[in-house]
């Protein structure tokens, strides 16, 4: 038979067109090289960026005075001494650059009426210091602008509906990737200089998540099969007031943060009372406690028996008067009532929902990873976040990152050049070929198993029987996925592209799990009932790589020894 | 007692194409979407079903648009009735599988990359 692939070739090749894939594209394309966007859905429109409806955080000292050291002190406090101090110190210096050239670009940060970017104080903020756009539209305003820029960029050329099933390795270095085109079934081969993967993270994994359907660890599964180490995988942020009840449609299910910590939502049990307190975490008039303890207190008051009647808590603000609730949510309160919510008169039910990664692709301070040429950007990397990610990190994380990975990408090149892959042959290539020809195996189905595995047995609480559980039913689920893909190559194939997800997610769900097998303590987001509170001991992070087919985990001490400040 | 179920009458081929329709029957519970009645067919029913889609339920990604009982609309934010409801393909545009249509901007696709070299 012929061979049909498609080729390309480019300067840069960057995977994933979200907020730091499309931060990477203009980094190198400003340095003249040429650039190939892909996306295995359409062009800035998937991923986690265009979904963030909150809030961006950066030391623009316009709201009140600020310094980044102060946003880098807090970012260190959530992360629960865990942090990569050089790539956090990073987020939060070049974080204002950032912000700013998004403005020049017209993002359109909400302002007070003498023209200063206002800022909300977001949990785990000493002061005021989250941009947004109103309303609940700081994703989509951020995701739009990276765009346009983008569009604008004759350097750059996007692909979208191209799914990359691996990254193509020649002497130990990245040199481009494979994959299929989603539209027809075709197969492509990339030669690039150097490779940003910027995928996004892995909440797919989890039944209750905030994720799109295209976040469920491709990226990581790409990088441990090209011979990155991924790293802190055992830490899962939980987002803790997720949209529980009444059915919510054509929002996101994050959507309360803002207003809770804008107007002082209360958050009550089933005795429609405050519990926080209860859990040490006193939050006052504000709201102020981080992600990972208002998790924890959420689904102890549940498994106490006081959770509403969803399975999670109250969410009110009955006790704000109607002007001021409609000063705050502007046009959203006409689409909850959509939704036959009345703020008003009710209260919502929230419950804590998969929401970010802090863990991901071990990465150095220009953002290569342990592979030459291979680069990653924005969720997919580790790191900066530590054991619990501070509010409104992770689109200046997607911005900083993604700059700082597209310039790196770019000097590489400009030096070394583009290298010819080798031929894409092997079993990476023969899968893109194969099928089963049936669809026996329903690959939609095992996802939803894996699903309630992870969420059951490796979400907030975790036990060491639990999760030595959940590896045995991975290790099911891989059998039952088997080794080809269903049918055959063909235009849009959603039951082939869940299989390769199913493959991607098996092997992050293992990666979580392991991780979260060995860590004997309990530390931001990583909460073992059976081994509660924190271990000094355990200030160290886990890394994991794939040698001939399995997982290994070590050990990667923190840099100069030092003990972290715990919160 | 009787569970109420919701019809999903889908036509999976272009409007150019031969009549090819497919009948799945999914629970119904007040407050869902089309979209999950979708997945759900996907998960327990008919996987080789496609359809596109990213977000879910933000309705940020735009990707989902399809006919919906004749008229236009987004599988993520159109309640499912416990009733009959059809669903076909965008009929503007060139139709891939299912209910996928190509929706794509022509300069974002693989042989407009190609053209350009």
């Amino acid at each position: 038979m012929a061979d049909s692939t498609v080729h390309l070739s480019t300067d840069v090749l960057v995977i994933g067109a979200g907020g730091a894939g499309m931060s990477a594209a203009l980094a190198a394309a400003e340095r003249g090289l040429r650039v190939l966007l892909v996306d295995r859905s359409l062009i800035g429109r998937g991923g986690a960026t265009v979904m963030a409806q909150m809030t961006v955080a950066a030391a623009l000292g316009e709201e009140v005075p600020d310094h980044w050291e102060h946003h880098l002190a807090d970012t260190l406090a959530a992360g629960r001494g865990l942090c990569d101090e050089t790539l956090a110190g990073l987020l939060c210096e070049q974080g204002p650059a950032a912000i700013r050239q998004l403005d020049s670009w017209q993002v359109g940060w909400a302002r007070h009426a003498d023209g200063r970017i206002r800022a909300a104080q977001a949990p785990g903020h000493d002061r005021p210091r989250c941009v947004y756009v109103d309303f609940l539209s700081t994703g989509p305003a951020v995701s739009r602008t990276l765009r346009t820029r983008v569009q604008r960029q004759s350097q750059i050329t996007r692909i979208g509906d191209l799914y990359v099933t691996d990254l193509s390795i020649g002497d130990g270095e990245a040199c481009g990737a494979i994959g299929f085109s989603v539209a027809d079934g075709r197969e492509v081969a990339i030669a690039a200089g150097a490779v940003v993967l910027a995928t996004g993270g892995l909440t797919r994994l989890y039944r209750r998540n905030s994720a799109s359907a295209n976040m469920g660890g491709d990226g990581h599964a790409l990088a441990l099969r090209a011979g990155a180490e991924l790293m802190d995988m055992e830490f899962v942020q939980f987002f803790p007031i997720g949209h529980l009840a009444p059915r919510l449609v054509g929002m996101d299910p994050i959507m309360w943060d803002p207003f809770r910590y804008k107007l002082g939502g209360r958050l009550l049990n089933a005795e429609m009372r405050e519990f926080m307190d209860d859990y040490g975490a006193p939050e006052g008039a504000r709201y102020v406690v981080t992600r990972d303890k208002a998790t924890y207190a959420i689904l102890k008051e549940v498994q106490a028996g006081r959770g509403s009647p969803a399975g999670g808590a109250y969410l009110s603000f009955q006790h704000i008067p109607e002007s001021a609730l409609r000063e705050a949510f502007g046009p959203v309160i006409d689409r909850l009532a959509k939704n036959g919510i009345d703020l008003k008169t009710m209260p919502v039910e929230v419950a804590p929902i998969a929401h970010y990664h802090m863990g991901g692709v071990r990465a150095d301070a220009t953002m290569e990873t342990r592979v030459p040429n291979l680069f990653a950007a924005g969720e997919v990397v580790a790191g900066a976040n530590g054991a619990n990610r501070l509010s409104g990190n992770a689109i200046t994380e997607a911005l900083v990152f993604g700059r700082r990975a597209g310039e790196a990408a770019a000097a590489r090149v400009i030096r070394n050049g583009v290298r010819r892959p080798p031929q894409a042959r092997g079993p990476h290539a023969d899968i893109l070929r194969a099928g089963s020809g049936s669809a026996a195996t329903n690959p939609a189905s095992l996802i939803a198993r894996l699903q309630d595995v992870m969420t059951d047995l490796v979400g907030p609480f975790r036990t060491g029987d639990g999760l030595a559980q959940a590896l045995r039913e991975i290790a099911e689920l891989k059998a039952d996925a088997g080794e080809l893909p269903p049918e055959r190559a063909g235009p849009f194939p959603l039951i082939r592209i869940d299989w390769f997800d199913l493959r991607a997610m098996l092997l992050a769900a293992e990666a979580i799990a392991q991780a979260a097998l060995a860590r004997g303590e309990s530390r931001g987001a990583h909460q073992r009932e059976d081994h509660p509170g924190l271990d000094p001991g355990w200030t160290v992070r886990q890394g994991i790589t794939l040698r001939d087919g399995a997982l290994a985990l070590s050990r990667i001490p923190m840099p100069g020894g030092r003990a972290a400040e715990v919160a | 007692m009787m569970t109420a179920i919701a019809t999903l009458i889908v036509h999976r081929a272009g409007k150019d194409g031969p009549e090819k329709v497919s009948r799945y029957e999914v629970p119904y519970a007040p407050g869902q979407s089309v979209l999950d009645g979708l997945r759900y067919v996907r998960a327990r029913i008919d996987p080789t079903l496609s359809m596109r889609y990213s977000c879910i339920n933000a309705n940020s990604c735009k990707e989902c648009m399809i006919l919906i009982d004749g008229t236009v609309g987004y599988a993520c934010t159109t309640r499912l009735q416990p009733r009959d409801m059809v669903l076909a393909p965008l009929p503007n545009k060139p139709h891939l599988r299912d209910l996928v249509t190509e929706i794509a901007p022509p300069d974002e696709r693989l042989d407009h990359a190609l053209k350009g070299g």
